[in-house]
């Protein structure tokens, strides 16, 4: 009753005058600016810098003074086989890694709750989170402790004592859709199980033991009760991936893959390849183009998915 | 109910976990394994003939790498005090329900989640407008705020900290910023040191920043340099050859560069069991509502 007694007088005076209100509440848009400047330089200038992609960039006329080139920049990205490859390799992988880690995430965060004993779920969970933990450079040394051709664990001590060729790994593409597709899992699946480990704990153990007097075995329980209830974390996990399949996971395919050219035609993603066009190759339009689709589509992928949380779930859409 | 779990879920997490483990194990044993007998079996997971001379090399003239752990160390506690602070001052603001913008800026907040300019206008904000190229700034800027991380506390303030708190001492005569310093930050520790863990680790973890902006040997960051001595063992050699200077046997590169990688993995691995905790929580607050 008090709270409502004391916010009441504050509304009134905010219908007042907005600017007053304003004045009022000085103190916490001073504590607000920061972090709003922030944003404003770090998210809000770039995205009004996309018409970049519309230009003929030329550092010495500025990005003002270059000149309007229409469509040419999205044209030359077509008009090669590039655009294809990337926006199939993004997609490919991303759904891949969306289904295999959504499946594996669900089961071991199923059966990591049948674990009661506290110290070997601790160990579990720590040993399958260290990798989520550890910077994709080092990720990148782990696949070469691996991969690498002269020294590497899987040509000297698998391949060659079985009398077979040892593979230049760095120099075969086709391999490289199933490394990376398990280096991705190895990283990311501690991270996900956790997240469902905690949408399981949070069930309401009276479901459960009506299961039992009922006479339903685990499995049923686990069947009937868990994944139903987990359920809509799982859809909307999903759908927010799905929101992300334009983005690939940059560090992932240049750390892993140790960024090798032979490569591309299987690792080659939309933020590998603008990467390349902006640093490496210095082709800005290229790298302009293939951004400014990217972040359209992605713009387009996430207010879609969302208004898909919505009908599921209208507390979990973002917005 | 004590009912044991089924031993077959032991076996498969067990696997799991090796899986997990193993190849860090492989790193490990690379670097303490002597350079010849590497150069003669590769890399396995046992050590034919043990051998300390990686470390002790690179213990010899630490420079590079004492440079490059400086440099990460104050990335990285530079930006999470910075980073703490505006994130936690922004999202108090827009969890304040009467204050009148905050319908405004979370909004603005929000929309930097769903729409971005992409890599190349970021990268001339950062080089054309603010000039950071080979600085600490071009470090520690970029990873200051994230709009997911301001939404996270937003809902933290908005659900733990109850209004008549802020009115009473308001009552009290005390200042917004009072509040916010004296009630709120102390109530807050808890989103504080997960929201805080988070950004430890990504500043430490952070190695496309360098990638990005920065040339300059003296600012590589532990990440970075590691990045460059993978990419490219010439770099490797070309470090090492001021750590190996009195020696005139060849630097042992390859066992050298695993040795490297350990000694950046390990404050992580130090702090990962203690810190396994508010980790797992943070998750979980993330997870279940940006």
């Amino acid at each position: 009753m008090t709270e409502l007694a004391m916010t009441k007088p504050v509304t009134a005076v905010k219908r007042k005058s907005v600017f007053q209100a304003i004045w009022k509440y000085k103190a916490l848009t001073a504590l607000a600016l920061p972090g709003i400047l922030f944003l404003l330089i770090n998210n809000y200038l770039p995205m009004f810098g996309i018409f970049v992609a519309f230009k003929d960039l030329n550092y010495t006329k500025g990005i003002w003074g270059s000149d309007w080139v229409g469509f040419a920049n999205f044209k030359f990205l077509f008009t090669g086989n590039d655009a294809y490859i990337i926006i199939r390799n993004t997609l490919l992988y991303n759904s891949v890694f969306i289904a295999i880690n959504t499946v594996l995430a669900v089961l071991f965060a199923v059966i990591l709750n049948e674990v009661k004993n506290r110290y070997l779920m601790r160990f579990y969970q720590s040993a399958m989170l260290l990798p989520y933990f550890v910077s994709m450079v080092i990720v990148g040394y782990v696949v070469f402790g691996f991969l690498n051709p002269e020294l590497g664990f899987v040509n000297k001590a698998l391949l060659e004592p079985a009398g077979k060729m040892g593979i230049s790994w760095y120099g075969e593409a086709e391999y490289w859709p199933y490394i990376l597709t398990f280096v991705n899992t190895w990283k990311s699946i501690g991270y996900l199980t956790v997240v469902y480990l905690a949408a399981i704990v949070g069930i309401d153990p009276e479901y459960y033991e009506a299961a039992r007097m009922d006479g339903a075995t685990r499995w049923q329980q686990m069947t009937r009760i868990t994944i139903p209830l987990i359920s809509p974390v799982i859809i909307i996990m999903t759908l927010l991936a799905i929101g992300r399949i334009f983005n690939a996971d940059f560090g992932l395919f240049y750390q892993a893959t140790l960024a090798a050219g032979a490569l591309k035609p299987t690792t080659d993603v939309i933020d590998t390849y603008v990467y390349n066009a902006l640093l490496v190759s210095g082709n800005t339009g290229l790298a302009s183009a293939a951004g400014l689709l990217q972040s359209v589509v992605g713009f387009i992928l996430v207010v879609t998915v969302n208004t898909l949380v919505r009908k599921f779930s209208n507390e979990n859409a973002l917005f | 109910m004590t009912q044991r779990a089924n031993p077959l879920i032991h076996v498969l997490l067990l696997l799991t976990s090796l899986v997990c483990l193993i190849p860090f194990w492989l790193v490990l044993v690379v670097s303490l394994t002597e350079e010849k007998t590497l150069l003669r079996y590769g890399y396995s997971f046992w050590p034919k003939k043990f051998d300390l001379t990686a470390y002790l090399y690179l213990i010899q003239d630490a420079t590079p790498i004492v440079r490059a752990y400086g440099v990460s160390i104050v990335v990285t506690v530079v930006g999470v005090i910075i980073s703490l602070a505006i994130t936690s001052m922004l999202a108090y603001s827009i969890s304040r329900s009467d204050f009148p913008l905050k319908g405004i800026f979370t909004f603005y907040v929000f929309l930097t989640l769903l729409f971005s300019g992409g890599l190349l206008p970021w990268y001339l904000v950062y080089t054309r407008f603010l000039h950071v190229q080979d600085t600490l700034w071009a470090l520690i800027i970029p990873g200051l705020l994230s709009g997911f991380n301001v939404l996270i506390m937003r809902t933290f303030f908005a659900n733990s900290i109850p209004p008549s708190l802020i009115e009473s001492s308001q009552i009290d005569g005390a200042s917004e910023l009072r509040i916010y310093f004296s009630m709120i930050l102390p109530l807050s520790l808890p989103v504080m040191a997960t929201i805080g863990l988070f950004v430890t680790i990504s500043y430490w973890n952070e190695w496309f920043t360098s990638l990005v902006f920065i040339n300059n040997q003296d600012l590589y960051t532990m990440q970075y340099l590691l990045n460059k001595t993978l990419l490219n063992i010439q770099f490797l050699a070309q470090v090492t050859s001021v750590a190996g200077g009195q020696i005139t046997t060849r630097p042992p590169l390859e066992s050298i560069r695993m040795a490297m990688a350990m000694i950046a993995i390990c404050p992580m691995a130090l702090v990962f069991p203690f810190l396994q905790k508010y980790f797992v929580k943070g998750l979980t607050i993330g997870a279940v509502k940006g």
